[in-house]
């Protein structure tokens, strides 16, 4: 009996990296596969390519022993390939049963049929073991319940081949083990599962297999029963190329920006910084690792000033900084890298020379009172430039012109111009050529040793490793820990990044 | 020493390129809109029997072919440059201020009131005050809107509409009552003061001038000064505004308010310059007119100019373009409707990008 | 759910004051809710439009110009052709093809939906001011006529069942537009459009597709109600016809909360608010200068709208161009 999915010699480049390398997999019938790999290793690459979104370079892939064809999502998908997406596709005013007839309703004529609809979900839902309301309403159901109407969603089309991208990212504990629960089940019914997750303990309690992905490769084929989360982590975390940054010790000095007792919310109104106490003192990089997803776009937001606060206090210098004012916190002695440049970093159609000045364009040298000083903002911008070595034939071309990493470099460039206190950088290289994360790298390790108090957070691994003087690791809204990265152990940390508790 | 004039020669060559980079390219698309609408009209034109030579013959004949010519041709044009400029400048803002009608209108009562009533004022004092209080009239007017959309979110398109006609409605009534010429039943104000008329040098009216330097200013001020920074900001990037600590909601009202003072001048001007009373009906359209001038120009204040020129001398030839051909003077109208339905097309609209228009209820509640 | 009880409690109080007013002159309120029914008409048609297009989560502010440019054929093609049924048909093309340049502009071109609007405005404008003859007439309107048996019932007979063709034509369209909306299977997948277009496109519904159609769609309602005011209530056209009426739709759309029946009562609103006034001028029971009746309407559009704002939740996506892929 031929696999449900064979994936042989899988290979995608993109300008710069390649995101899958050689990859080889097979999923059987009532198999759960495990997908274990961090941010950026390849595993939406290789999803897009299953559901024919992207061509691969080279390889082939199978489902029931027939390739797919590129650019047929709908026949991949009427092959009984199933996806449970990691952002739920619901709509959130309609309701359970709305959402899953979707496309495909039970009618009578032009009407729906709405008790058939009921009915049919109701024995769905049984049939799986799926308890669902058919009536309720999406946006009022905990994120646990709508992740089951995704999977009902899939079971009903009469998947033989259900993927489940990052499943847990967003459920409670006691979720998770709901979930895990129902995968197993399905697996027995004979459906094959793939897993995309980091989660080394769910991975343990259900997989059949694992495969490891790391930096588009396949660095390891195992089972739960040949191996430990020890040995997971480690092939998930191991030796790969580190840009090596060189860095002298730490002249650690004042505490500069306290943080207590911090709790936020975050856009579902969900309580996702749950009690933050962090200390950052004058000339050292803290590092906060922690997989996305885990509190730390809220935080970061919190202590800027761009997200209210729920409870709790960002004191800069001793003094308490205002809620809900971005401006007056930056006043307060706080530059911000933004993770969402694009938002809040940066107005894309404004020149390069404009943005660079963008928090200061009222002040000297830039303005004398109400006129503004252009000829002082063109010597800014060609200075700036040249020293930050933005790639742009003018400085005077809109930020839109440059790429990614170039408009990262403006960003960086200008909070770094004013040489505040306190430097909080979010995500500061995604999405960054690799020529300019070095730069970068570089500018926020002078920017510590010029005495600034910096706050590096990152969901990449190896970047809080190399440019840390300490790290803390944010795990499900608290840090779970604070080491001296002298003492931080690579696996030690990518455990606790991945639930573990130690 | 030659390093600093290295460098400015660098910054003087960059921001030259740039700017040259944009003019070309962009500046061929107005133009070729307005011969590709002409094109077609010809057509209309032909279509009703009519020879479409002569019509834009005689057309640009009376407005450009003589001093007295120009002299109307740039008279009608002033209230289309303000209109222009008034809508450009709320673009620039991210704001549709649709109601520069309405305010034009209310600048243009106020300042015939303004003109009729103050007595015994020597011309260069006159004048002035009129015009300042043509313009708080019609700032006042859009401010309405302006306040409704920073602190309710109340979408501006749909109130500067309904004010133009609450507006209209206003100064009809005022007009047939309270501000009525005495001693006749027309629906008009008394002639203003000589004191207040604007004058006119060799055929060419004062009015004009008044508004060119106007434009000049306003793009002084938006290229150079931190308010302008602060409106062309909000108009881009309301997020990255916010970031940037500009006052977002005081922004918006004061681009409002200004854009209503621009059109309320609009409307001074005219009444000053051009009719010396306020008759209703003979504003009809202007505020629509102030969009498309505003988008033909690029959104730009002193490149609406040329536009507004090219549509005032069309207003001002068409009563000899129907006497001399038969031709409808709306033929104008449609001209403007034609010319914006081309000049948008290729426009890229993601020059408002993360602006607060997206859609009637985005700022519901948000 | 307050704002529930809080608007049963308006509906009670409009009920009992119709009562009242009923028992104390019942000729007068009969005819004073007849000729309400009629003006609200062409303003509830022109929100099914605005209701139809942002359900799908396009933002239409072409109404007014689709309405003008739709009276305008209507009335025009009439008198050339003697034939108002000719006329009717050749506007209902025309609002088609206005909706489906809107859908365009809006769709393929994702230009911004407000400048698209104004575009047909304009264009609206433009057109019918060149193209306007004076002079001209129709052969007639549409007439009233009784729906036997039911226009006999005293009060809600003359309200609801003695009016021309396209009145009737009107209410069932927004009938059907209620029924349709929350109970086909064009509804559901509609409203999954305007409110996430992602999840109705992974779930094989073309999110392309239905916004042309229902933009289309839309276009030729906004035909009959232009057509409605040139050839059954007023019987003639003027420039500046619709005179707002447009955009006093996308209010009322918004306060109904994008629901059919519930723009309806709003218009119902709007539209015996202008026969009250009406008959009390009439009456010369109060003397408001006619400036001030004419700029009701308006007035009331813009407390409508600063009313509901901040409490009404639009459809989620609306005004933003779908770019497939986009999770």
């Amino acid at each position: 009996m031929s696999a449900l999915l064979e994936v042989t010699g899988v290979t995608k480049r993109y300008p710069g990296v390649v995101a899958n390398d050689n990859i080889s997999l097979t999923v059987n019938a009532g198999e759960v596969v495990a997908l274990l790999g961090e941010n950026g290793a390849g595993k939406s690459t290789l999803l897009k390519a299953v559901f024919g979104l992207i061509k691969p370079d080279s390889g082939e892939i199978k489902i029931g022993g027939t390739p797919i064809v590129f650019g047929d999502t709908a026949g991949v998908i009427s092959r009984g390939v199933g996806m449970v997406h990691q952002h739920f596709q619901l709509v959130p005013v309609m309701t359970v049963a709305e959402n899953i007839i979707l496309g495909d309703e039970p009618k009578r004529g032009i009407f729906i049929n709405k008790k058939a609809a009921h009915d049919e979900i109701l024995a769905l839902s049984k049939r799986y073991g799926l308890e669902v309301d058919p009536e309720a309403v999406i946006e009022d159901l905990p994120v646990g319940m709508q992740q089951r109407v995704e999977i009902l969603k899939a079971l009903r089309k009469d998947v033989k081949l259900l993927i489940l991208d990052e499943p847990t990212a967003v459920l409670t504990p006691q979720e998770i083990d709901e979930l895990l629960g129902v995968i197993r089940n399905l697996a027995k019914s004979g459906v094959g599962i793939v897993l995309i997750t980091h989660k080394l303990h769910e991975v343990m309690a259900v997989a059949d297999r694992v495969v490891v992905l790391r930096g588009g490769k396949l660095v390891g084929a195992t089972s739960p029963k040949e191996t430990d989360e020890a040995g997971l982590a480690q092939m998930m975390v191991g030796r790969s190329v580190v840009l090596q940054v060189n860095r002298t010790e730490a002249k650690r000095g004042d505490v500069v920006l306290e943080v207590k007792g911090l709790q936020v919310r975050d856009d579902r109104k969900i309580l996702s910084v749950k009690g933050v106490d962090l200390s950052l003192h004058k000339g050292e990089i803290l590092g906060v690792a922690g997989v996305e997803g885990n509190g730390q776009r809220e935080f970061v937001e919190a202590i800027c000033g761009m997200r209210h606060r729920e409870a709790g206090e960002v004191l800069i210098n001793g003094v308490a900084t205002k809620d809900m004012h971005p401006h007056a916190v930056h006043e307060a002695g706080l530059s911000h890298i933004p993770e969402d440049r694009e938002k809040h970093g940066l107005v894309a159609n404004y020149s390069i020379a404009d943005n660079l000045v963008l928090n200061q364009f009222d002040q000297a040298p830039f303005a004398n009172g109400w006129v503004r000083n252009l000829a002082e903002v063109a010597k800014n911008a060609i200075s700036t430039v040249e020293k930050f070595d933005i790639r742009t034939p003018s400085a005077f071309n809109t930020a839109s012109s440059l790429s990614g990493g170039n408009k990262q470099k403006v960003v960086v460039a200008r909070e770094l111009s004013e040489e505040l206190p306190v430097l909080v950088a979010a995500q500061p290289t995604r999405g960054v050529d690799v020529g300019s994360i070095e730069f970068i790298h570089n500018q926020l390790i002078s920017a510590r040793d010029k005495g600034a108090a910096v706050l590096l957070v990152s969901a990449e691994l190896d970047e809080i490793l190399s440019l840390s003087d300490r790290i803390a690791v944010m795990s499900d809204g608290k840090i779970v820990a604070i080491v001296e990265s002298k003492d931080a152990d690579r696996n030690y940390i990518g455990r606790l990044m991945a639930g573990l508790k130690e | 020493m030659s390093e600093t004039n290295v460098d400015k020669k660098v910054v003087k060559n960059q921001s030259e390129e740039s700017t040259k980079k944009f003019d070309v390219g962009s500046w061929l698309v107005p133009i070729v809109a307005v011969l590709v609408a002409m094109a077609i009209a010809a057509i209309l034109i032909k279509l009703q029997g009519l020879n479409p030579i002569a019509a834009y013959k005689s057309l640009f004949k009376t407005a450009f072919g003589s001093i007295e010519g120009l002299g109307v041709t740039l008279g009608k044009s002033t209230p289309l440059v303000l209109s222009g400029l008034a809508v450009a400048v709320g673009l620039r803002a991210g704001l549709f201020n649709i109601g520069a009608q309405g305010q034009l209108l209310s600048g243009a009562l106020a300042a015939a009131w303004a003109g009729v009533t103050f007595e015994g004022l020597p011309g260069y004092v006159h004048i002035p005050i009129a015009l300042i209080i043509g313009a708080f009239f019609g700032s006042l007017v859009a401010g309405i809107s302006g306040f409704l959309k920073a602190y309710r979110g109340v979408h501006e398109v749909i109130t500067t509409i309904m004010l133009n006609s609450i507006v209209m409605g206003i100064a009809d009534y005022l007009a047939s009552h309270q501000l009525r010429e005495p001693d006749q039943f027309l629906t008009r104000t008394a002639e203003i003061q000589t004191s207040a008329k604007l004058p006119i040098y060799a055929n060419l009216p004062l009015g004009f001038f008044i508004a060119v330097v106007l434009a000049i200013a306003i793009w002084w001020i938006l290229g150079r000064t931190t308010s302008g920074f602060r409106i062309e900001t909000v108009g881009r990037n309301r997020h990255a505004a916010w970031y940037a600590g500009i006052p977002v909601k005081r922004t918006v009202i004061s681009a409002m308010l200004i854009s209503g003072a621009i059109a309320g001048l609009g409307g001074a001007v005219e009444t000053l310059g051009i009719t010396y009373r306020y008759a209703p009906a003979f504003n009809l359209g202007l505020g629509f007119d102030g969009i498309t001038i505003a988008l033909l120009g690029r959104v730009h204040p002193i490149g609406i100019i040329p536009g507004a020129v090219l549509i005032g001398g069309m207003r001002a030839g068409a009563a000899n373009m129907q006497f001399d051909s038969g031709v409808a003077p709306e033929l104008v109208d449609l001209l403007m409707a034609l010319i914006l339905l081309l000049v948008t097309a290729p426009l890229i609209t993601r020059f408002f990008k993360n602006s607060s228009n997206k859609s009637l209820t985005s700022g519901w509640g948000n | 759910m307050t704002m529930l009880s809080k608007r049963n409690g308006y509906f009670l109080a409009a009920i009992l004051a119709t009562a009242f007013f009923y028992f104390n002159g019942s000729d007068v309120t009969t005819s004073v809710y007849a000729t309400g029914t009629v003006f609200a008409l062409p303003l509830a048609l022109a929100a099914m439009v605005g209701i139809m297009c942002e359900r799908t989560g396009i933002v239409n502010i072409g109404i007014e110009g689709t309405m003008l440019l739709s009276a305008f054929v209507a009335f025009f093609v009439s008198s050339l052709t003697q034939n108002i049924i000719i006329g009717l048909i050749a506007a209902i093309f025309t609002g088609s093809m206005m909706g489906l340049i809107l859908a365009v502009m809006a769709v393929s071109w994702r230009m911004d939906q407000i400048i698209a609007g104004t575009i047909l405005n304009i264009l609206a404008t433009g057109l019918t001011s060149f193209l306007y003859v004076q002079g001209r007439t129709i052969p007639g309107v549409f007439q009233s006529f009784e729906i036997p048996i039911l226009s006999k019932i005293p009060f809600f007979g003359p309200v609801l069942f003695i009016h021309g063709a396209l009145t009737f034509a009107g209410l069932a369209i927004i009938l059907a537009l209620y029924v349709a909306i929350y109970h086909t299977t064009w509804g559901l997948r509609s409203r999954a459009v305007g409110e996430h277009p992602s999840s109705a496109d992974t779930a094989g519904v073309s999110v392309v597709r239905l916004r042309y159609i229902n933009v289309t769609i839309a276009g030729a309602v906004g035909a009959i109600a232009g057509a409605y005011l040139a050839l059954e209530l007023v019987g003639s056209f003027e420039r500046g016809f619709i005179a707002g009426k447009g955009f006093t739709a996308l209010a009322l759309m918004i306060f109904g909360r994008w629901n059919p029946l519930g723009a309806l009562a709003a218009a119902m609103f709007f539209g015996l608010a202008q026969a009250y006034a009406n008959q009390l001028m009439i009456d010369q029971i109060v003397n408001i200068p006619s400036q001030f009746t004419a700029a009701l309407p308006y007035i009331m559009t813009i407390v409508v709208l600063t009313i509901s704002a901040g409490k009404v939740r639009p459809p989620a996506a609306e005004g933003q161009p779908y770019e497939k892929g986009q999770a």
